[in-house]
């Protein structure tokens, strides 16, 4: 297996040690700043598809080919806010969920182009700041087409897709990633654990090509306030699912605000031995869909979290904006990092709940 | 402290629990989802999910099963543990979990390269590991063994691939004890033992067994079974075992446990008393329990004097007390002899009786000739010893051979298991036999009778032969005539009418050969038996002579005229994805499992009645269950310790029909003719549209075409298996071997022409796999084979085991009569055109043998000789086959 570059090496180890020094900082949403840009089905399109078939506009990360100013600018943002690590635009660049456009063959070049945009800012910030140095997760997003429900109602063992499938596609996407140069994984918006068993087994099948391992943040979602996610794992059931990823960080993301999100933060920071990771949404939607949460409210919410001992690394999900990461920033500095427990080993297996053999 | 154990239930498991096969077999899953949701109600830490039945497409099976449960709250709540010796069904199972699951099993069976990619892909999926105390050299049985190979395999785990030890699970093999064979007492403390040293030595692993099978030899007595699986449970537990495959509600609480069955399951579970077993299998009986009928009649028969008891024991192949027994009933005799004479031969005519009468079946009454042997075993050296010993009177004595050229012996040897059940002495040739060993035979040791057994059609001329050299040599005797391809009509106007000294008979099936036999050496019987079979055969010639006569046959030069004709023009024949010949040696048994058709099996053992509806036939159903889980639990050990080896060879070669021949050519320039096959058509007399079908008619005369062929066995191993068996008086077992090998070998047809449908000639390549489909010939294409109806003659195999380089390639020979050995090997050839199909050739004119002779290059007497059985005419007197 070949070892990584000697910058790359460099980095992830900073990475660590800065995890262990204080709060890190993730970056916020995209989906909100890219709608503000107000582009239009030609900007999406670029000279590259411009003769696409089919509409392309709403393709957040097809941007990354045909607007990369627009790209990089949301980078600085974020990384000007004070975020540590920013995430590439890739939540959507699978082959499965660009088929949606008719797009699944661009998929590579998005994360090849998505990685090294985020590589080109973060390094330019770390040149700044060498005293912050800023990193770059892999964002690798829940797909359209989930693997443990049902996609007919009449057939509940009926399947859209298949574990290879969604094994290739991730594949294809964590190499590219990998090959942009990205310091991490960032398996996110878990609502289906299978998806991400799938992503994680690509991952780790990348050292067969001979790719050096990266690190791993793994993060969850809890849709509502039963405390499952969607396919209806407990915190504790999901944390045994992906615990064999060894994951540098664990958490949630997406669906609740700090405040619901805040007792399954705490239930995983109490089970996992490794860092705690979260970003929640600007509170819940509106009427409209639009996230009225404040970015002093959201920030205040995770000083108490930090206070608490509860996290490791901060940041923002739907209806975040640099505001938000300014305040989160500012709200965490100098807190100390949550310090991992110590479990002892012991065979933890899970269905949807959680199993331990003591 | 005491740790906590869990409690892994079989019921989802199809070779655990008899109604959930049968849900699953039937399709019926929301049944199976049923029993999934008990389980997990009634307890269930873990859920065990096993598909592993021959019978089954198990990675289908597991697939389904796991994304259903998945919609199931209260079911999917539990972890599974996937449960598969198939690596393909674990790997299947593992993409249909969300949560963490245990994967059993995985062992360095094969080798630490496999073991090592499989852990890998374990712990990259994401799942804790049972490994079983299994390496290349075979399965742990000694606590040495059982620590070395785990710590072995620990190392490799946590030091090679990284895996975390507090999810290694080991198995350590729980073996049977108590069954009567001293090396296999100490099994339990061996796994015990093991368990402590593995707890000891390796940090965090974790121990687990399938505990029903320490009281396997108890099969039958559940609460004698349930002691025991509790007692040992105590003891493991208590040396650090952890989790178990038990069906917990079902244990008796160790101190409820009776306290003398308690003693005695402790003795034999802790291994601590001599003579232990055999007070366990004493008392065993009297805590059976069930039905109070069944109580009173189990309490009695070991009340019974001990005629009865002897008497009981053969009815109902017990073997456990016949040592003791016979050993009475000797010291209750004057002389040994009178033993057998006495007792044990009416306890073998109630078993004749029985059969006789329908009330027993053939593997019960070949496990009755296996507790006779055993009770004579325990005789014989007290005979010996007698120095006035006389020879025993028996019945008769039968001399059996399967006939020269021939291989087949699975109805001679049940035949013989029977006879000797009623007190013949049956001396067996075994196959290949020819006349002047026979006959030479039958002199030396004075037999009343001799019994000739066939498969092949060739074995039938050779029967002729064997009678004609008979009345040459003077012979008197009775002549007994068997075997598959044997008939009535057959013995009756070729080989009856050459032995005129003396009597023949055909025997239809080991039931009716009891009968044929006494009636044949009863002096009494004899002279009115022997009439009446001659003059049932003249009846039969007078009838086959008529409809002889009444037969019309066409002009072989007419019948070609109405061949079978396919329209070429509009047919492109699929070219092969593959040409040549292709080997394959080893093939998979495991693979081989679920093609297995069953039916026929049964029907060796005279079982009749069609797979799986067999098994709850009222009559036979319980017999057909017996002998299915027998053989089942062989063939898991067949395939775990491969103790057979299938090998096959598959070509496939450019072709055209030239007349009735087809030309196998050297290459796609189709100008060097590198074989010729001959094919015989139908010349029976046809209604207006059907044709008078030649296989050749399958393939196109001119442009491209092709055809294939292949040979295959699954008999390398089970002539030692067999014999393992035989040696150690278990014909019953020596026999399942056999008819196992066979039913592999057919199996192993199936699946290679699958694999040339849909991969190697490639014309079918969406086909999707469904036994009953394979069965019924619902496919396209057909792999006629020579000696069957399509194509009579058997020596085509020379050309054909030629084209295919068969012998270097599979290790089948050919006889001089073209059976094929090892006798479990099929094979064939391949026609790809959809409108083939199988026919008969029926009885051929002599125009057409002419034909054939001048084209196969032999004088017209050879091919009388070889198509002897399909002649259309009397072709003189058969010469021997030399």
């Amino acid at each position: 297996m070949s070892g990584l570059d000697p910058a790359r090496m460099a980095r992830i180890a900073a990475l660590k040690a800065a995890a262990r020094e204080r709060i890190l900082v993730l970056d916020g949403s995209w989906g909100v700043m890219i709608q503000r840009q107000g582009l239009n089905e030609a900007d999406f399109r670029g000279e590259r598809f411009a003769g696409h078939g089919s509409p392309l506009k709403g393709d957040n990360d097809l941007l990354c080919l045909t607007r990369p100013d627009v790209v990089t600018g949301l980078h600085d943002a974020y990384f000007d806010a004070g975020a540590d690590i920013a995430e590439t635009n890739t939540f959507n660049a699978t082959a499965i969920s660009q088929s949606d456009y008719g797009l699944e063959a661009a998929a590579v070049d998005i994360n090849l182009a998505a990685a090294a945009l985020a590589r080109e800012s973060a390094d330019r910030w770390t040149a700044l700041t060498p005293d912050k140095p800023r990193f770059v997760g892999g964002a690798i997003g829940p797909l359209s087409r989930t693997l443990s429900m049902s996609s007919d109602v009449n057939d509940p063992g009926a399947r859209q897709v298949t574990f290879d499938a969604v094994h290739g596609a991730y594949l294809d996407q964590a190499r590219a990633l990998h090959r942009g140069g990205v310091d991490f994984f960032l398996v996110e918006t878990i609502f289906d654990t299978l998806n991400a068993k799938a992503a994680i087994k690509a991952i780790l099948d990348l050292a067969d090509e001979g790719l050096a391992p990266l690190p791993i943040w793994i993060s969850g979602t809890i849709t509502d306030r039963s405390g499952r996610t969607l396919s209806g794992q407990t915190v504790e059931a999901f944390w045994n699912s992906v615990r064999h990823a060894r994951p540098f960080a664990v958490g949630f993301n997406c669906a609740l605000g700090a405040d619901l999100m805040r007792p399954h933060v705490a239930e995983l920071a109490r089970l996992a031995d490794t860092l705690i990771a979260a970003y929640p949404n600007a509170g819940l939607p509106n009427a409209f869909g639009e996230y009225d949460e404040e970015a002093h409210e959201t920030a205040a919410h995770l000083e108490e979290w930090a206070q608490s001992g509860l996290v490791n690394i901060l940041g923002g999900c739907c209806g975040t904006t640099p505001d938000h990461i300014r305040h989160i920033a500012r709200a965490v500095a100098g807190r100390a990092p949550r310090l991992a427990p110590q479990r002892p080993p012991a065979m933890r297996l899970s269905g949807l709940e959680a199993f331990e053999l003591a | 402290m005491r740790p906590l154990f869990v409690n892994i239930g079989e019921r989802t498991n199809v070779t655990g629990s008899a109604r959930f096969r049968r849900l699953v077999s039937d399709g019926d899953y929301a049944g199976a989802l049923a029993v999934a949701r008990d389980q997990v109600e009634a307890g269930a830490q873990v859920l065990d999910v096993n598909m592993d039945e021959g019978l089954l497409d198990s990675v289908h099976a597991m697939t389904t099963f796991l994304n259903l449960i998945a919609a199931e709250p209260d079911i999917a709540r539990v972890p599974v543990m996937i449960d598969s010796s198939k690596w393909e069904v674990i790997e299947a199972g593992l993409k249909c979990v969300q949560g963490k699951a245990i994967v059993n099993s995985i062992s360095l069976k094969e080798g630490e390269q496999k073991f090592l990619q499989q852990a890998t892909a374990c712990l990259r999926y994401g799942a804790a590991v049972v490994v079983m105390a299994f390496d290349e050299q075979g399965q742990a049985d000694t606590r040495a063994r059982k620590v070395e190979i785990c710590q072995r395999a620990y190392r490799t785990l946590v030091d090679k691939v990284g895996f975390p030890p507090e999810d290694i699970i080991f198995d350590p093999n729980i073996f049977a004890i108590a069954t009567g064979i001293e090396e296999h007492d100490n099994y339990g403390v061996d796994f015990i033992e093991a368990t402590a040293a593995i707890k000891q030595l390796l940090p965090h692993a974790r121990v687990s067994g399938g505990v029903s099978n320490v009281s396997f030899s108890f099969r039958g007595n559940e609460p004698v079974r349930r002691a025991m699986h509790s007692v040992f449970l105590y003891h493991a537990i208590a040396a650090g075992m952890d989790m178990g495959i038990v069906n917990a509600g079902d244990l008796p609480v160790y101190d409820d446990i009776d306290p003398e069955l308690r003693e005695a399951v402790e003795d034999v579970i802790l291994n601590r008393k001599a003579g232990g077993t055999e007070r366990l299998v004493e008392i065993a009986p009297r805590f059976k329990g069930g039905k109070a009928v069944e109580r009173v009649v189990d309490l009695a028969w070991r009340d019974a004097p001990v005629a009865a008891r002897l008497s009981h024991a053969l009815v109902h192949g017990i073997t456990e007390y016949i040592d003791a027994d016979t050993e009475e009933a000797r010291l209750a005799s004057t002389r040994p002899l009178d033993v057998i004479e006495g007792p044990l031969m009416d306890g073998m005519n109630v078993v004749g009786d029985l059969f006789g009468a329908g009330k027993m079946f053939l593997p019960q009454v070949v496990k009755s000739a296996r507790v006779m042997k055993l009770a004579v075993a325990w005789l014989l050296p007290f005979m010996e010893a007698e120095v006035a010993g006389q020879p025993r009177r028996m019945a008769g004595k039968v001399l059996m051979a399967t006939v020269k050229g021939d291989v087949h012996d699975i109805g001679k040897n049940i035949v013989g298991v029977v006879l000797q059940c009623n007190n013949y002495e049956v001396i067996d040739l075994g196959v290949m036999v020819p006349a002047d060993r026979i006959l030479d035979e039958a002199v030396r040791l004075d037999v009343d009778i001799v019994g000739l057994s066939g498969l092949i059609t060739p074995s039938l001329d050779e029967m002729v032969f064997v009678a004609s050299e008979m009345e040459r040599r003077g012979f008197s005797v009775p002549l007994l005539i068997g075997g598959a391809t044997t008939s009535r009509t057959h013995t009756a106007v070729k080989i009856e009418p050459g032995y005129a000294r003396g009597s023949t008979t055909y025997v239809l099936d080991a039931s009716r050969a009891v009968g044929v036999v006494s009636g044949l050496l009863s002096a009494t019987e004899k002279p009115r038996v022997e009439a009446e079979t001659r003059a049932e055969y003249v009846r039969i010639r007078e009838q086959f002579s008529r409809a002889q006569a009444a037969k019309v046959r066409t002009p072989l030069a007419a019948a070609r005229a109405n061949r079978f004709a396919i329209d070429w023009q509009a047919y492109q024949a699929p070219t092969p994805v593959f040409l040549g010949e292709r080997t394959f040696a080893p093939w998979d048994l495991a693979d081989l499992v679920r093609h297995i058709d069953w039916t026929p099996f049964f029907s060796a053992w005279e079982l009749v009645g069609r797979y799986p509806a067999i098994l709850d036939d009222e009559i036979v159903g319980e017999v057909a269950r017996g002998l299915h889980a027998d053989a089942l639990t062989m063939l898991k050990t067949i395939v775990a310790e491969r103790l057979y080896e299938a090998r096959g060879v598959v070509g496939l070669w450019p072709a055209n029909a030239d007349g009735d021949d087809i030309v196998v050519w050297t290459d796609e320039t189709r100008t060097v003719e590198r074989a010729r096959l001959h094919t015989l058509r139908q010349q029976m007399a046809k209604a207006e549209g059907r044709a008078n079908a030649a296989l050749a008619d399958f393939i196109a005369p001119t442009g491209a075409d092709w055809i294939g062929a292949f040979a295959v066995t699954a008999g390398h191993g089970e002539a030692p298996l067999a014999a393992r068996y035989k040696a150690a008086g278990d014909d019953y077992s020596a026999i399942i071997a056999a008819a196992l090998a066979d039913r592999l070998a057919e199996a192993f047809a199936e699946a290679l022409h699958a694999k040339v449908r849909t991969d190697l000639w490639g014309y079918a390549p969406d086909e999707a796999f469904d036994l009953d489909a394979l069965l019924a010939e619902r496919y396209r294409g057909i792999r006629p084979a020579p000696g069957y109806p399509a194509q009579p003659d058997h020596t085509e195999k020379a050309t054909l085991f030629k084209l295919l380089n068969a012998e270097t390639a599979t290790g089948i020979a050919l006889t001089e009569s073209f059976a094929m050995t090892p006798p479990a090997s099929v094979s064939g050839l391949y026609f790809a055109n959809p409108q083939a199909h199988y026919f008969g050739v029926g009885r051929i004119e002599r125009d057409q043998v002419e034909d054939y002779a001048r084209r196969k290059g032999w004088d017209v007497k050879t091919a009388e000789r070889w198509l002897g059985p399909v002649l259309n005419y009397e072709a003189g007197r058969l010469q021997p086959t030399s």
